[in-house]
């Protein structure tokens, strides 16, 4: 009778409780999330995306001390606007992707900021150089499902991005605006 | 024989546009085919500063010309030769509006907004499409093809008239040129 009792506690553990606590997320949603940027070309707002990246968590609004992310960015999936830009931007001067086809996103520390607020903090890989990076990060609960969604802004020189004639920023600003949504699930 | 000189503002606006139009087919038959560097970017973001400025000044141009009657063509001229002059010119009128008209809408259509001098945005025609984008590029060029070719038509024309007719058509367009003569 013991061994039933403590099997239906599990059991109540495990099924039960979620509802009464917020959801783990453990995985992304690819086709409702995107991964953009924005920048200016001689003061024109342009944007761009990536339409391959891979991001991967275990997030638990409810307790983030263990609360881990990271998204690996396929860079010749770029889309920034153009078919000469597209060509241009994974080449040797920009992302030089075919010795550097990826930049990686990996969080350090991911802490509460106010009313579904977080402070994500990580280092961004991006050409073979890693920047400490720290962003906020917002929580929008969808049904069983999360939205989280945030941005920083990044600047280009820091990683060599657009080197040669480009380096300098009067044509193409060093500033660049990255925004993510992704829309979070939760695991089992 | 004398027909006339044209205003101050008319000879301006005339040597004003020669001056750009000439300019600006040149920069653009030029930075058309360009590899991308940040120099073919400031390129194309200058030709399209100065694409805009040419459209505000071909409508300045237009109402002047409207105001302000032109001197009539000498009476040495034939009725078809006339006709063939005032179509020409229309041509080019048209052509000053739809090239800058094209230039825009192809802006818009391939996602690049135009910001006058870096500083005002000016808006959007189209939204962001390829293939459209793509189409209106080709309309621009030919526009251009055409507008160089009716250039030359102009400037032979002007040159027939000193030379061969010794008229005062070229004359009565150039800055020093009298308006009572």
């Amino acid at each position: 009778m013991a061994e039933l009792k403590a099997l239906a506690l599990l059991a109540a553990l495990v099924c039960g409780l979620p509802a009464a606590h917020a959801v783990e997320y453990k995985t992304v949603a690819l086709d409702k999330s995107k991964l953009t940027f924005n920048y200016k070309q001689m003061g024109v707002a342009m944007d761009g995306q990536f339409k391959k990246f891979n991001p991967q968590l275990s997030f638990d609004p409810a307790k983030t001390a263990n609360a881990k992310a990271s998204i690996e960015i396929e860079l010749a999936s770029v889309d920034a606007g153009s078919a000469e830009a597209d060509d241009e931007v994974v080449g040797k001067s920009w992302f030089n992707a075919k010795l550097f086809p990826k930049a990686l996103f990996v969080s350090t520390q991911i802490k509460p900021a106010g009313a579904n607020l977080f402070e994500v903090t990580g280092k961004l890989t991006i050409k073979g150089q890693t920047r400490d990076v720290t962003f906020v990060l917002k929580h929008t609960p969808q049904g069983s499902n999360g939205l989280l969604s945030g941005g920083f802004t990044l600047k280009r020189g820091d990683f060599t991005i657009g080197e040669g004639p480009w380096a300098k920023f009067d044509v193409v600003a060093n500033d660049i605006q990255i925004n993510f949504q992704l829309t979070a699930q939760p695991g089992k | 024989m004398s027909t006339g000189s044209y205003t101050r503002v008319a000879k301006g606006l005339h040597w004003l546009m020669a001056a750009l139009l000439i300019g600006m087919l040149s920069l653009g038959f030029y930075m058309a085919d360009l590899p991308l560097s940040p120099d073919k970017l400031q390129l194309f973001a200058w030709h399209k500063w100065v694409g805009v400025t040419v459209f505000a000044l071909v409508w300045l141009r237009w109402v002047w010309r409207l105001t302000h009657r032109p001197p009539a063509y000498p009476q040495s001229m034939s009725r078809t030769l006339q006709l063939l002059a005032h179509g020409g010119h229309w041509a080019l009128y048209a052509l000053m509006i739809a090239i800058p008209l094209t230039g825009w809408l192809m802006s818009s259509a391939k996602g690049f907004q135009t910001v006058w001098w870096g500083i005002w945005p000016i808006p959007d025609l189209l939204t962001k499409d390829k293939e459209m984008g793509h189409s209106l590029q080709e309309v621009h060029e030919a526009l251009n093809w055409l507008l160089l070719l009716l250039i030359s038509g102009h400037a032979a024309a002007a040159l027939k008239h000193h030379w061969v007719d010794r008229d005062d058509i070229l004359t009565r367009i150039l800055p020093q040129g009298k308006k009572h003569g």
